[in-house]
C-alpha cells in the first residue's frame, strides 16, 4: 500500500508545517514503514516494544524532540510532537506507537519540566538516546479520573521519603528504568497542595512490579500494576516543589491530550487508507464494493471529520507553540479525536465484512487499539466537563 | 577529494501516479516529492567515503525548479556539506533534459572541481539513464555506470557493475563520473538533530542562465499513458485446472 495518499495533503502544508518539519515527517514514517511495521506482530504476541528499538529512535533523535540541545535534544515545539505522535499512530501498531510516547511526551516530560538541573542532566540525556525509558505512575486501583483520590503516601523520614500504595495501567511499567510516581505527602492539605510527584528509579527496594497487565489493545505495549512498600526514596528525587504535584500534572496534561489526539488522527488516516483500499479491491454484487455509494459516502464523511479534527489539531499545536493558552482546545480535542477514532474504526471493521472480525486483518488490531483512547488520558466525559467548564 | 553529487527531486516512487487529463505527463501538483532513491544512494556512498577518509566535502546539486531546494536539504541532513540549487525552470511540471542538466554539472565541475562525481544510474520519474554518462562524455572524464560496489585509490577507482548476466569488476582512472545502482547500499536515515544542522549548512542558489545554459527541450513528448490495468484474477481449485485455464487463454 502506498505510504503517500490523498489523505496527506495537510500533512504536506507548508501552512502548517515548514521544510525540517516535513523532512522529520518523512524520516519517521520511513521508520514507521521499515523498522516497526515489519516486526511488529512479534511484538504484539511478546507484549512488549522492543528496548533494541527504542534504541534505534534515540539515534534519530526523535526522543529529544522537545528538549534543549544543550542536554541533546533538538528544542521543536508541538507541531513536531503532533507530526510524531500522528506517523506512530499511523503505524497501525498503537502498542508500539504509545510505548514512545508515554516516555517521550507524557513520563520524561515530567522530569524536564518540574526537574532541577542536577536531575535533568541526570536524567534527559538518557531519555533521549533511549538508554533510560520512563513511564508516569498517577492512576492507582482507586482513583483514575479522580487524580486528587489517590490515596499512595509519602511519608518523610530524616533525608528520605517512605511511599506507601499501588499504581494501577502504567504504560511502560515492566520496562521503565525510571518512574514519576504521585503520592501524598500531606493528606491533610487542600487537595490540589497534597500531592507530590517523585522520581523513582527501578530497583529501588520496596518498590516493586506486582503484575503485567493483559489487556484488550495497546498489546505490545508493557502496562503494569505497581506496588510501593516502604520504599526508600532519597529525599532529592522530588520533582520540583513538595505540594506541587497535582500542578504539575494538569500542566503536562495539556501536551498529552494534544499528543493522543495525534496519534487518534494518524489511526484513523491509516484506517481510512487501508479500507478504501480494500474496497476498491473487494468485489460483491457484480462490482468494487467501492462503487456502493452507501459505503464510500460514509467514508467520504468520517474523512471530512478526520480532517477537520486533524486540522483543528495542527491549529492548536501552532497556537500553543505561540504561547497562546488552549486548554479548552485540548479538552476538545482529546473528547473529539478519542471518540472520532472508534467510530471510524468501527465502520471500516463494518466494510471488511468478515475479515474485519478475523485476527489476521490490520483493521481488526486497530480497532481494539482505539478503544482506549476515549478513556486512557482522560476519558471523553471528563475532558468534555473541562470544556464545559469553559463554557 | 571533493565529492560532487547531483540529486534529483522526482515524484515519490510510494505515490501512485495519475496521468494528467490531456496526455501531456504525469500531474505533479500537490503530490508527494521526494530525492531520485539512486541519488540518496549516492548521496549514501559520498558519505561513506568522507567517513572512511577518502573525502572531504560532498557538495549536493540539483538542476530544477526552486522547490528542489527540500531536495537538497535531505542531501544536507544526510550528511552533504554545502547545496548547490540551480534554477532552470518555474513549472513543477517541467523537467529538465539529461543533455542540458549535464551541461550545467559540466559546469558545476568546472567552478567546483571535484575528484569525483557519483549520480543516481537513472531518475524513477522518467527512466533516462543519460545524465551522467552524457556528463562524462562532456568532460571528457571515466565512467563507471550501475555501480553496485565502488572503492576509490588514490588515482583510480574499483567499480563493481551489475550487468546482463551478472558482474563485471572495472577500474576508472580518476578524476570519474559514477553512477550508482540499488544494491550499492543502503542510505540513512536523516536523524533529528542532522536536519536541524541540515538547516544552516550553506545552499547556494544559481540560475541556468548563470551558467550560460540553454534548457529548451530538444524532445517532444507526444503522449503519456497509464498502463493497461491489471485485470481481475480467478481462484483455480488445482493444478489441473491451472493447466486447463492456461491452456484456454493460449498461455501454453
Ligand atoms: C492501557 C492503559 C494505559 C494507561 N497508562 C497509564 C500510565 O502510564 N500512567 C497513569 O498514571 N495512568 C495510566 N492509565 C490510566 C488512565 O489514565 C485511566 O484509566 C483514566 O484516567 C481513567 O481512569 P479510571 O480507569 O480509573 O476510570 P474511572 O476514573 O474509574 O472512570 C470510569 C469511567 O467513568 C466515567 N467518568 C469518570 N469520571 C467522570 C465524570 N466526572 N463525569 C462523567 N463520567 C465520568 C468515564 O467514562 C470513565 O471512563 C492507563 C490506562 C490504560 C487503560
Ligand atoms: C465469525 C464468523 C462466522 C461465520 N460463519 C459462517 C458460516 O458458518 N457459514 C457461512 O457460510 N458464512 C459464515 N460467515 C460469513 C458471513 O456470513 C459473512 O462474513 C457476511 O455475509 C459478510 O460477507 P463478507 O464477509 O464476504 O463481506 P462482504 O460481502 O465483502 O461485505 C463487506 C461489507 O461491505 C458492506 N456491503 C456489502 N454489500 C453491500 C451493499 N450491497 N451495499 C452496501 N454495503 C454493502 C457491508 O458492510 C459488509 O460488511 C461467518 C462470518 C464470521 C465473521
Amino acid at each position: 500500500m502506498s505510504t503517500h495518499s490523498p489523505f496527506d495533503s495537510a500533512t504536506q502544508s507548508p501552512v502548517f508545517f515548514d521544510e525540517s518539519l516535513r523532512m522529520l515527517r518523512d524520516q519517521i514514517r520511513r521508520f514507521v514503514e521499515t523498522e516497526i511495521k515489519p516486526h511488529a506482530d512479534a511484538w504484539e504476541a511478546e507484549g512488549a516494544t522492543p528496548r533494541a528499538l527504542l534504541r534505534k529512535i534515540g539515534d534519530l533523535g526523535f526522543f529529544g524532540i522537545r528538549y534543549p540541545e544543550a542536554l541533546g535534544g533538538s528544542d521543536l515545539d508541538q507541531r513536531a510532537t503532533v507530526i510524531w505522535a500522528e506517523e506512530l499512530g499511523r503505524s497501525t501498531y498503537s502498542g508500539v506507537a504509545i510505548t514512545a510516547l508515554v516516555h517521550t511526551d507524557m513520563a520524561s516530560v515530567h522530569i524536564y519540566n518540574a526537574g532541577n538541573d542536577a536531575q535533568r542532566a541526570e536524567w534527559i540525556p538518557r531519555c533521549i538516546s533511549g538508554e533510560a525509558i520512563s513511564a508516569v505512575a498517577v492512576t492507582e486501583p482507586g482513583a483514575g479520573s479522580d487524580v486528587k483520590g489517590i490515596a499512595t503516601r509519602a511519608r518523610r523520614d530524616g533525608d528520605h521519603y517512605i511511599l506507601n500504595g499501588a499504581k494501577m495501567f502504567i504504560t511502560n511499567g515492566v520496562l521503565a528504568d525510571v518512574y514519576c510516581v504521585a503520592a501524598k505527602t500531606d493528606p491533610e492539605a487542600r487537595p490540589s497542595q497534597s500531592v507530590t510527584m517523585f522520581l523513582v528509579e527501578k530497583g529501588t527496594p520496596g518498590f516493586t512490579v506486582s503484575r503485567a497487565l493483559d489487556k484488550h489493545g495497546w498489546r505490545s505495549s508493557d502496562t503494569a500494576e505497581l506496588r510501593f512498600d516502604n520504599a526508600r526514596i532519597p529525599a532529592a528525587n522530588i520533582l520540583g516543589r513538595e505540594g506541587g504535584g497535582f500542578y504539575e500534572i494538569m500542566k503536562n496534561f495539556q501536551n498529552e491530550r494534544l499528543v493522543l489526539g495525534a496519534m487518534c488522527m494518524g489511526e484513523c488516516q491509516a484506517a481510512l487508507e487501508l479500507t478504501v483500499a480494500y474496497l476498491r479491491d473487494r468485489k460483491a454484487f457484480g462490482a468494487p464494493l467501492w462503487d456502493k455509494q452507501a459505503i464510500r459516502q460514509r467514508l467520504a464523511m468520517l474523512s471530512a471529520r478526520v480532517e477537520s479534527c486533524r486540522q483543528f489539531i495542527y491549529a492548536t499545536a501552532a497556537r500553543a507553540a505561540a504561547g497562546e493558552e488552549v486548554v479548552r482546545e485540548v479538552s476538545m480535542i482529546k473528547a473529539l479525536a478519542g471518540e472520532l477514532v472508534n467510530e471510524v474504526m468501527y465502520d471500516c471493521v463494518q466494510f471488511h465484512g468478515g475479515m474485519g472480525f478475523m485476527r489476521e486483518s490490520t483493521i481488526e488490531r486497530m480497532a481494539r487499539d482505539a478503544r482506549v483512547q476515549s478513556i486512557g488520558g482522560g476519558a471523553t466525559e471528563v475532558m468534555l466537563e473541562e470544556v464545559a467548564k469553559r463554557m | 577529494m571533493k565529492v560532487l553529487v547531483p540529486v534529483k527531486r522526482v515524484i515519490d516512487y510510494n505515490v501512485k501516479v495519475r496521468v494528467k487529463a490531456d496526455g501531456s505527463g504525469v500531474d505533479l501538483a500537490n503530490v508527494k516529492m521526494s530525492m531520485n532513491p539512486f541519488d540518496e544512494i549516492a548521496v549514501e556512498e559520498a558519505i561513506r567515503l568522507k567517513e572512511a577518509g577518502k573525502a572531504e566535502e560532498i557538495v549536493a546539486v540539483s538542476v530544477g525548479v526552486k522547490q528542489a531546494q527540500e531536495t537538497l536539504r535531505t542531501a544536507l541532513a544526510m550528511g552533504a556539506d554545502r547545496a548547490i540549487l540551480v534554477v532552470a525552470a518555474d513549472d513543477v511540471h517541467t523537467d529538465i533534459e539529461p543533455l542540458a542538466v549535464a551541461k550545467i554539472l559540466a559546469k558545476v565541475v568546472e567552478a567546483e572541481q571535484p575528484g569525483l562525481v557519483l549520480c543516481g544510474k537513472q531518475a524513477i520519474d522518467n527512466d533516462m539513464n543519460a545524465t551522467g554518462q552524457m556528463l562524462s562524455a562532456l568532460l571528457g572524464w571515466s565512467q563507471g555506470t550501475f555501480a553496485s560496489e565502488l572503492s576509490v585509490d588514490g588515482d583510480h577507482a574499483t567499480v563493481t557493475r551489475e550487468v546482463d548476466g551478472g558482474l563485471q569488476t572495472i577500474k576508472v582512472k580518476m578524476p570519474a563520473i559514477i553512477t550508482v545502482d540499488l544494491r550499492l547500499n543502503e542510505p540513512r536515515y536523516a536523524s533529528l538533530p542532522n536536519i536541524m544542522k541540515a538547516k544552516k549548512k550553506p545552499l547556494d542558489e544559481k540560475t541556468a542562465a548563470d551558467y550560460g545554459v540553454d534548457v529548451a527541450p530538444r524532445l517532444e513528448i507526444v503522449k503519456t499513458a497509464e498502463p493497461a490495468a491489471r485485470a481481475a484474477g480467478i481462484m483455480v481449485g488445482s493444478v489441473d485446472e491451472l493447466v486447463q485455464k492456461l491452456k484456454d487463454v493460449g498461455a501454453i
